[in-house]
């Protein structure tokens, strides 16, 4: 590992992305995600790299189908309304098959919400959030660390799979300092023959491109596509677990409130029950199998979330509704507190998982 | 003999989709023929618009992106930015340059950014049908405007050329038609000065062509040429509207 | 000494080329239809063609190749 240095979650995606050979960012002022690209116009000059500030969010996230045509690396950023613009680019990406990293510092909403950390953005990163069948990789981080590693990942996993791959992070992480070690490890290339590298005469000419007139082929398409996510869904799960193995109360939750949740766990356990917590790093994939053995071991589970429910209704169907799953929420910028999650799981504790 | 007169190489042999005596084969064969003689087919890189130009790709033979809806400057100024020795042009219809896509238009000319834009203005939304569209003349009838455009309550057409001949940052803008000879042959010499200029690094080059679009304008082939002249030339006076170096000779 | 060929199935029968004809050779047939249907251009008097290339000019189709 190299050395740590002390920096804000926002500047060490942007910096991570550097490393990870991305040279090219455009993006678009928004709190709580403004740091990332203050970052980018910092460095990228100093590098040869290209920032650019757009006019728009909708004009960041095609500059972006621009660089990602070429086969390039290319990161954009922004926070929840922005990223309510970029659907549209990012349905494109998915429909022309483009590599590229978004990375959204969730806010509350809906409109224009608020400006303190959310994670309500969930459906519309996991779901898809733009118009078609599609996902995108989507990838939470819960410390500064993970902003940085997640992003060499989301890097990589957005080449080898020819996607979006999606930082979605909140307030704040984007916002709180912790040490980090910038050590990308060896960053994989990947062949990229659709590029567009000019045919300089030589072969026939690349296309990209989403529209398909005929039915056939369109349908064929997404057929293939999701095989794609077939086999993402097989081999790219992250989680993490945490006091599981005998575990009565299953507690799942990303981001900052998996945080809090933990402390809750540990004051839970100093008590005397039995309860763990079952961490999504990838929200998409879904970590359904743990899910759903864990049902089988496990009375109840725990949402927490920063959200009105949303990530609640995933672990349903990942636990085939076999065990009922409480909800436990803020939102509006609001985190829930360890004494809330701690009051939820006592509470849990003691109707014993009844539905 | 020798042949004095052939499809350029940098069309492809696919069959063109577009209507019977519809101008934008013109266009296409204008920008081909540019291509072939400047000798930058192996690096030049396409932007498709959405609307009736949205197979370009099909039908040039250099390397293709497709943009959603008015954002071909933006997705062209991607393309540019990853690899400025590439040569980027854009080919957008009226709807998608002046109407969604106007604030990429706009901020991609006040960027400089060095690429070529092809704008086609025949005045209507073509391809889904015959709409009223941004450039849409006073009183002209389309679908959505079955009485005629009434500037009082749909406001006017905008011009492009005019509007960006105030941008800073756009190098050169001229408008061409193709509606006869003439101006066919003046029109491949502004689009040819737009490619030149993007290969000098000379910035933002548009070329708006006065196009025609007989089937949703209700006339023949023809009848639409004439009706170029008749109307759309007046609203829509050809020229230069801005030539920085120009300018900058002139002083 | 000047020769136009028509690719003619190409032709969508537009007319732009008969009007762009200084000699007025230029015409859609009056018998033939092409594979899409079209009346396609043609040259009534090959031996007046001055090889001015106007046709091919307004040709929206890339139909007409001349040789001069």
């Amino acid at each position: 590992m190299s050395e740590k240095v002390l920096m804000k979650g926002n500047e060490a995606i942007a910096e991570a992305a550097i490393l990870a050979g991305c040279h090219h960012y455009f993006g678009y002022p928004i709190t709580p995600q403004t740091e990332v690209a203050a970052y980018m116009a910092k460095r990228m000059p100093k590098i040869g790299g290209t920032f650019l500030q757009a006019e728009s969010e909708v004009s960041a996230i095609n500059m972006v189908i621009g660089v990602a045509s070429t086969g390039k690396r290319v990161m954009t950023s922004s926070s929840s309304p922005g990223v309510s613009l970029k659907a549209e680019g990012i349905s494109y990406l998915a429909g022309c098959d483009l590599p590229a990293v978004v990375v959204n510092v969730q806010r509350g909403g809906p409109g224009l919400g608020g400006i303190q950390p959310s994670q309500s953005d969930y459906f519309q990163s996991v779901k898809g959030g733009g118009h078609g069948d599609y996902h995108n990789i989507v990838l939470a981080p819960a410390s500064v660390q993970e902003m940085a590693s997640l992003t060499f990942k989301a890097f990589d996993l957005a080449d080898k799979y020819s996607m979006v791959s999606m930082i979605l992070a909140d307030g704040t992480m984007g916002q709180m300092m912790e040490p980090v070690s910038l050590d990308a490890g060896e960053v994989n290339t990947y062949e990229k023959p659709w590029a567009l590298t000019g045919t300089n005469c030589e072969r026939k000419h690349n296309i990209v491109n989403s529209l398909y007139l005929k039915p056939e082929a369109l349908d064929q398409k997404n057929f293939e596509r999701y095989e794609k996510y077939k086999t993402i869904e097989e081999n790219e799960v992250m989680y993490e677990e945490y006091l599981m193995d005998d575990a009565e109360i299953c507690v799942v939750s990303f981001g900052i409130t998996a945080r809090v949740a933990k402390n809750a766990i540990n004051e839970a356990r100093a008590k005397g029950v039995k309860v763990g917590m079952i961490r999504p790093i990838t929200l998409w994939p879904f970590p359904k199998k743990v899910l759903n053995e864990a049902a089988d071991k496990c009375k109840a589970f725990i949402s927490v979330e920063m959200s009105m429910g949303q990530m609640i209704e995933d672990i349903e169907l990942a636990i085939r509704c076999k065990k009922p799953v409480y909800l436990c929420n803020r939102v509006g910028g609001m985190i829930p507190t360890p004494e809330e999650v701690l009051a939820k799981i006592d509470e849990v504790n003691e109707n014993g998982g009844a539905f | 003999m020798s042949v004095v007169f052939e499809k350029p190489k940098s069309l492809t042999d696919a069959v063109l989709h577009y209507c019977p005596g519809c101008t934008h084969g013109i266009i296409h064969r204008l920008v081909a023929e540019v291509i072939d003689e400047l000798g930058i087919e192996g690096k030049t890189i396409g932007v498709a618009p959405v609307g009736c130009a949205v197979m370009a790709y099909d039908y040039f033979t250099c390397d293709f992106v497709q943009a959603a809806h008015g954002r071909a400057p933006a997705v062209a100024t991607g393309v540019k930015r990853s690899d400025p020795s590439k040569i980027v042009f854009t080919y957008q219809g009226d709807g998608d340059l002046a109407a969604i896509g106007t604030a990429e238009t706009v901020h991609s000319a006040a960027r400089r950014e060095n690429i070529t834009v092809i704008f086609v203005n025949n005045a209507i939304y073509g391809m889904t049908g015959g709409q009223m569209a941004p450039t849409t003349l006073p009183g002209q009838v389309t679908q959505t405007s079955p009485y005629g455009r009434d500037v009082e309550t749909v406001g006017y057409p905008v011009k492009v050329c005019e509007l960006l001949s105030n941008v800073d940052g756009a190098a050169y803008v001229e408008r061409v038609a193709v509606n006869n000879v003439k101006n066919v042959k003046n029109a491949k010499k502004a689009i040819k000065k737009a490619f030149q200029n993007q290969i000098e690094g000379k910035g933002f080059s548009l070329i708006e062509v006065v196009s025609t679009c007989p089937t949703n304008w209700g006339m023949t082939p023809e009848k639409a040429l004439e009706w170029v002249d008749e109307k759309m030339i007046p609203y829509y006076p050809l020229g230069v509207y801005k030539d920085i170096y120009a300018e900058e000779e002139a002083k | 000494m000047a020769k136009v060929t028509f690719k003619t199935d190409l032709c969508k029968g537009c007319s732009l080329c008969v009007g762009a004809c200084p000699k007025g050779i230029v015409k859609l047939s009056e018998t033939k239809l092409n594979a899409k249907g079209h009346h396609p251009a043609e040259v009534t008097d090959p031996e007046k063609c001055i090889g001015c290339a106007f046709c091919a000019t307004m040709c929206p189709d890339c139909v007409i190749t001349v040789e001069r």
